[in-house]
């Protein structure tokens, strides 16, 4: 089987040790449920001196309830999905949660991880001996970005799908390191570059996650739709996370849309969430909402389907989440949106 | 050639209803495997043991330059090496391709092709010194796919092959196929492609090699054929066989992907011989990705003639072309190519058939023997075929088919023979069940149903060297503790054959399953079996099996009837206890009985043996194809399919299978379900495809996702329900009159679900597997008042040759060839040892014939 390669490894009993290690010498690297950094390490592209396990520090994971909802960033994805607080409040963001990956992996992975999860790429996602066939590639030790191989920046796409939908609802996150901590909207997290994908510094720790108070099911309206291959287990090749805020008579007074998977970050569908504001929600508003998504998203032959379908599909999707979001029948589209939530 | 099919048994003889046969029983392996107790080969474990990693090719196509391990034997725990130049001598699963090696001495023809070999203290150590390995390449061009292979016949990849990189290729014609389409109402044509896959099966390969005294090694792997791995080591080590012993272990699924001898096979075992202890190889997910033997690519062209005489339809005529992508080494190639023809004549009647087929060299990894072996592809292309046929004339696709069906007892025109024929109640089964009648063409937009059906061997009538040994022997040795011990070569791939292999013999002797020992799949311990692939095992070791047992049965029952002092013909054995039918109580326990018989005869053993009958096709080719029965079946699959993206769903799969007879029916339908289980991914999903880089940057040809994760097969959320009908029709060949069943009911399901999208949306999509771009492309098209379909455009242009005229049946033909010329010198073909010759041999035959004939010329 495939092997981890040498490294340190800390076990952190403290934020404050934690930091210290990793504002100290060496590639130092973070690691909770590991179902992202261990695959990645043994297929070596990605490399640690120092690997420091945040699941040791006491207070990091759970979930609290104060009008917003904090989830610790060690929580682990099936507690996330298992909250009542969270599937009360936040319904569309426990179906994301809930359509990472599959039950085992929801059982080690943590929220803390998937919103840092490394971006994916069908040129970089492979072994070593893989990888030096093509002789690598701009992301791991090599020059050319073979998705678009003139491209001076790497195209791969980001693969949490917690963070279109946190991104949507307007979440926030805590950042700390040595030196203090400070709190940023969610989406300032993210950068569009396949390699500097966050704008996190690398001695800082994500430790929480805010849901806003004013994102809760009584005064949002959201909804998710993950595009993948399978019922389970494949990351998305295309997601759509829309937050919808209505006046009583049901006018859009605020709106938010992300996409997840064709970029390298959640990408805004800023124009489609435009077009909704002071309109009344009706098929053919939210059609032509849609539609104004294949300007933003231009999905790359980086992944699973076909490229040309997947951008047919961004406009599909959006208009799907919308439609359920707005309380309306979002059509077949098939099976693998996401799964209803079960408790 | 003898015919060791169980004799009759004497009218008089007493006749009981089976006792284990035809009954749900508990698989004899199930709770080990269900505890964790089986030991698979990674489980293995021996003293002092070197774990070995192959250092694979990172180019497509490139001569080897240099390779060093200067920096890999710095790794501390680093034992030892070996490459190429160490392992000369080529091996291959076919006589005629032996164009493999354990290490390419100088070649590397795909990436992941196995370079060099490092042997370590332990696995770390071993893969990063495997990293270490430095190889220096020369690039050669590379050729990607079909279309380049034909393009391209240089540089070659192999220096062997019809043609430049056409690896094989096959014209051959029964009856009169112009006269047919002359005389045809109406010919149909249709051109399909099918994606490669692979086996996917959950356990990786691994091989354990332990070294003994006097040059001796042991091989432990997951191998489905450990008669044909133990040829190859033998070959390559240059070791008598009599001291290379082959033992396989359970396998975690095979599917074909373990039927060929593998480079890491012969690596594990040449590393234990030169370290001179334990060496073991366990492969990763990728490196099973590069074993690959695999579903060819296949482009297809299929052209038919029909009478139609109001809703009667014939047909009296087909030509079918095939083009295969072979990737890098000839594998099981050969057959495969045969295959894609060959049963094309066993379900409906054809009396005139022509098949061309070319197997093409791409620098991929090697296709082979996948579930269904070569026939998918053509049965996928053939039922879409009758599927248009069927609308264009109007008639219901199932009155189509049921109307054509090939008769029980017949031979076709490529000199095949069948012999039962369930096919009709295949039919019947599924569209009752389904209410196809009622249903197909009347669901609303967006929901459909298909209709196909299939057919498969019941174990390959010839065996992959020519000998007239038997395909496969049993042992029993009986003795006073009243157990019986059974030995046979065959190996467990999670098909049940080693419950079939101890329910036979206990029905026989009338004990319990539990009274059984099984040996299985030990070239030192256990007599041959050529191995679990072609279907093969139930009906030829369950013969097999079944005449050791009656022997044994005609000892005791001798034995025991002068101790009773009754006839033999009373003696009934049932429920442990060996008795005379016409007063039960009277008789005595197995035990005993075994007592008496041991004392009566001295130490107990009986053997049996199976050799299929002769085919009668004598044309050359005529090897493939033939088989002791064939299996039938008929799926109707229904679908949702969504319009607006193509995203498409089955809903429920319909399959009836005609197995002769269900030996164990839980296992028989378990069998079904995977079947259909495996042909849903195909059509679904599944895909072996590569990538290559833009030429002017790069000269790499890589897999497009060696991985689980992103090679995508069906999770239980993708599978639909599956009735399931066993049609029971039981064959006079097989034991009890059962057929197959391990790889028949997956070959429906690709053109039912091709039928039923159809239906669903009124789009065609010729090609498998059926992306949701290509529903939603057909449909774009549909829209636009253009061919509603997406598919293949065309076949390449292909010098097939001289064609083979076989004479059918119906012409009178004798099944020869009437311009074969090796025919002649077929007499001459066999060596004195009973075994075919080899390549070497035959070509120098072969130059003698040539010669002899020349000067007869002269003269």
């Amino acid at each position: 089987m495939l092997r981890l390669p040498q490294f340190n490894f800390v076990h952190a009993r403290s934020l404050d040790e934690a930091a210290s290690v990793l504002s100290g010498e060496g590639l130092v690297r973070l690691v909770a449920g590991g179902t992202d950094l261990w695959p990645n390490m043994k297929r070596r592209h990605q490399q640690a001196t120092t690997v420091v396990s945040l699941m040791g520090i006491p207070g990091l994971a759970g979930i609290d309830v104060n009008g917003e909802i904090h989830i610790g960033a060690t929580t682990l994805l099936s507690d996330v999905v298992a909250s009542a607080a969270v599937r009360e409040r936040y319904p569309a963001f426990a179906t994301a949660v809930q359509s990472i990956s599959s039950p085992p992996l929801r059982n080690m992975g943590t929220i803390g991880g998937n919103l840092c999860v490394d971006t994916r790429c069908t040129y970089y996602n492979q072994t070593e001996e893989w990888r030096r066939s093509i002789d690598y590639c701009m992301k791991a030790e090599g020059e050319i970005c073979w998705v678009a191989t003139s491209s001076p920046r790497c195209w791969a796409h980001t693969a949490t799908d917690s963070a279109p939908m946190a991104c949507a609802l307007g979440a926030k996150v805590k950042l700390v390191s040595k030196d203090g901590e400070r709190v940023i909207p969610i989406e300032d997290l993210y950068r569009d570059d396949g390699i500097d994908y966050l704008a996190k510094r690398p001695d800082e720790i994500l430790t929480g996650l805010y849901l806003p108070a004013e994102a809760t099911a009584d005064r949002c309206r959201s909804a998710f739709w993950k595009l993948r291959r399978r019922g389970s287990i494949d990351f998305a090749v295309l997601s759509a996370a829309a937050a919808l805020w209505t006046a009583p008579d049901g006018t859009v007074e605020k709106a938010r849309i992300y996409l997840g998977a064709v970029a390298s970050r959640p990408l805004a569908a800023q124009e489609s969430a435009d077009f909704l504001i002071g309109k009344k929600l009706d098929a053919e508003i939210i059609a032509e909402a849609a539609k104004l998504t294949r300007k933003v998203a231009t999905p790359m032959d980086n992944t699973d389907f076909q490229t040309q379908w997947r951008g047919t599909m961004v406009q599909r999707y959006t208009e799907a989440a919308l439609r359920e979001a707005a309380g309306m029948d979002p059509g077949r589209l098939g099976p693998k949106h996401g799964l209803p939530v079960v408790g | 050639m003898a015919e060791p099919i169980r004799k009759p048994e004497s009218e008089d003889a007493p006749q009981r209803e089976p006792n284990i046969i035809g009954k749900p029983f508990r698989r004899v392996d199930g709770r080990a495997k269900v505890t964790g107790a089986t030991k698979f080969a990674d489980d293995l474990a021996f003293p002092r043991t070197a774990y070995v990693r192959l250092v694979r090719s990172t180019q497509p196509h490139a001569l080897i330059r240099s390779i060093d391990f200067s920096e890999a034997e710095k790794v501390p725990g680093f034992l030892g090496a070996l490459t190429g130049k160490e392992t000369p001598i080529p091996f291959g699963i076919l006589p005629v391709s032996q164009d493999e090696h354990a290490l390419c001495p100088d070649k590397v023809r795909f990436v992941g092709d196995p370079v060099a070999a490092v042997a370590c203290v332990t696995e770390d150590a071993a893969y990063e010194a495997a990293l270490r390995v430095k190889v220096e390449y020369e690039p050669l061009p590379t050729i990607s796919s079909i279309e380049e292979a034909i393009a391209t016949p240089e540089p070659r990849i192999h220096d062997y092959g019809d043609h430049g990189n056409l690896h094989k290729v096959v014209s051959m014609t029964f009856g009169e196929v112009e006269k047919g389409f002359e005389d045809a109402d109406e010919i149909f044509e249709d051109t399909f492609y099918y994606e490669g896959n692979t086996h996917l099966p959950m356990e990786q390969h691994s091989a354990v090699a332990v070294p003994e005294d006097d040059d001796r090694v042991t091989l432990y792997s997951s191998s489905q054929t450990p008669h044909y791995v133990h040829r190859a080591l033998a070959k390559v080590l240059e070791l008598p066989a009599a001291r290379v012993r082959v033992v396989a272990c359970p396998n975690g699924g095979g599917f074909g992907g373990k039927s060929d001898p593998f480079n890491h096979e012969i690596v594990a075992a040449k590393m234990a011989l030169k370290l001179g202890r334990p060496c073991k190889i366990t492969l990763t997910r990728e490196e099973v990705f590069y074993c690959h033997r695999g579903r060819h690519p296949v482009l297809m062209q299929v052209r038919t003639g029909v009478k139609k005489d109001g809703t009667d339809v014939r047909i009296v005529a087909q030509r079918l072309r095939t083009a295969l992508d072979g990737g890098a080494y000839g594998s099981y190639g050969v057959a495969s190519t045969y295959y894609t023809g060959a049963l094309q004549t066993v379900t409906y009647k054809m009396p005139a058939y022509e098949f061309q087929g070319v197997r093409c060299f791409t620098n991929k990894p090697p296709c082979g023997p996948k579930r269904g072996h070569g026939t998918p592809q053509p049965r996928f292309g053939f039922e879409v075929h009758l599927d248009k046929i069927a609308v264009k004339l109007g008639i219901n696709p199932a009155d189509l088919r049921l109307g054509m069906l090939a008769e029980p007892d017949s031979i076709t025109a490529n000199w095949l023979k069948i012999g039962s024929m369930g096919l009709r109640r295949c039919i019947e089964a599924v569209v009752e069940g389904s209410g196809f009648r009622e249903r197909w063409g009347r669901l609303p937009e967006g929901r459909g149903l298909g209709l196909a059906c299939g057919s498969y061997l019941c174990g390959a009538g010839l065996p992959i060297y020519w000998n007239h040994m038997p395909q496969s022997g049993v042992m029993l040795k009986l003795d006073r503790s009243g157990g019986v011990a059974v030995f046979c070569g065959e190996s467990e791939i999670g098909q049940g054959s080693d419950s079939i292999l101890a329910a036979v013999v206990a029905e026989v002797l009338g004990v319990a399953l539990a009274d059984i020992r099984l040996c299985v799949a030990d070239t030192d311990l256990t007599p041959v079996d050529l191995g679990s692939y072609s279907s093969r095992v139930t009906l030829m070791v369950g013969n097999a099996a079944l005449q050791a047992a009656e022997r044994a049965r005609e000892m005791i029952s001798k034995a025991v009837s002068e101790q009773l002092e009754i006839p033999e013909s009373r003696i009934v054995f049932a429920e442990r206890r060996v008795f005379d039918a016409q007063d039960p109580a009277k008789g005595l326990t197995f035990q005993d009985a075994l007592i008496a018989t041991e004392a009566r005869f001295g130490t107990l053993a009986t053997a049996g043996s199976y050799i299929p009958p002769r085919s009668p096709g004598r044309y050359r080719g005529a090897g493939v194809g033939p088989s002791p029965a064939y299996s039938y079946s008929a799926a109707v699959i229904e679908v949702e399919v969504d319009p607006e993206t193509g995203l498409w769903n089955p809903v429920h799969v319909w399959m009836a299978h005609d197995v002769g007879r269900a030996l164990n029916p839980v296992l028989v339908m378990g069998q079904v379900e995977g079947g259909v289980y495996m042909g849903l991914g195909e059509v679904m999903m599944e895909e072996q495809v590569f990538r290559r880089l833009p030429k002017h940057l790069s000269s790499a040809l890589v897999h497009k996702h060696p991985s689980v994760l992103e090679y995508k097969s069906p999770t239980f959320h993708d599978m639909p329900p599956v009735t399931t009908y066993l049609i029971e029709d039981p064959d006079r060949q097989g034991p009890f009159g059962a057929k197959e069943v391990g790889q028949g009911p997956l070959l429906p399901v690709m053109p039912a679900v091709a039928n039923a999208i159809y239906d669903a949306v009124g789009v065609r999509v010729d090609q498998v597997p059926i992306h949701p771009h290509m529903v939603l492309k057909a449909l774009e098209a549909k829209r636009k008042g253009q061919e509603p379909r997406f598919g293949p455009k065309g076949f390449p242009e292909v010098d097939f040759g001289e064609e083979l005229i076989v004479p059918t049946p119906g012409q009178g033909g004798d099944g020869t060839a009437i311009n074969d010329y090796r025919e002649k010198l077929r007499s001459g073909m066999r060596s004195s040892a009973g075994t075919m010759m080899t390549r070497e041999e035959a070509l120098r035959k072969k130059k003698l014939a040539a010669l002899t004939t020349d000067l007869k010329g002269a003269k």
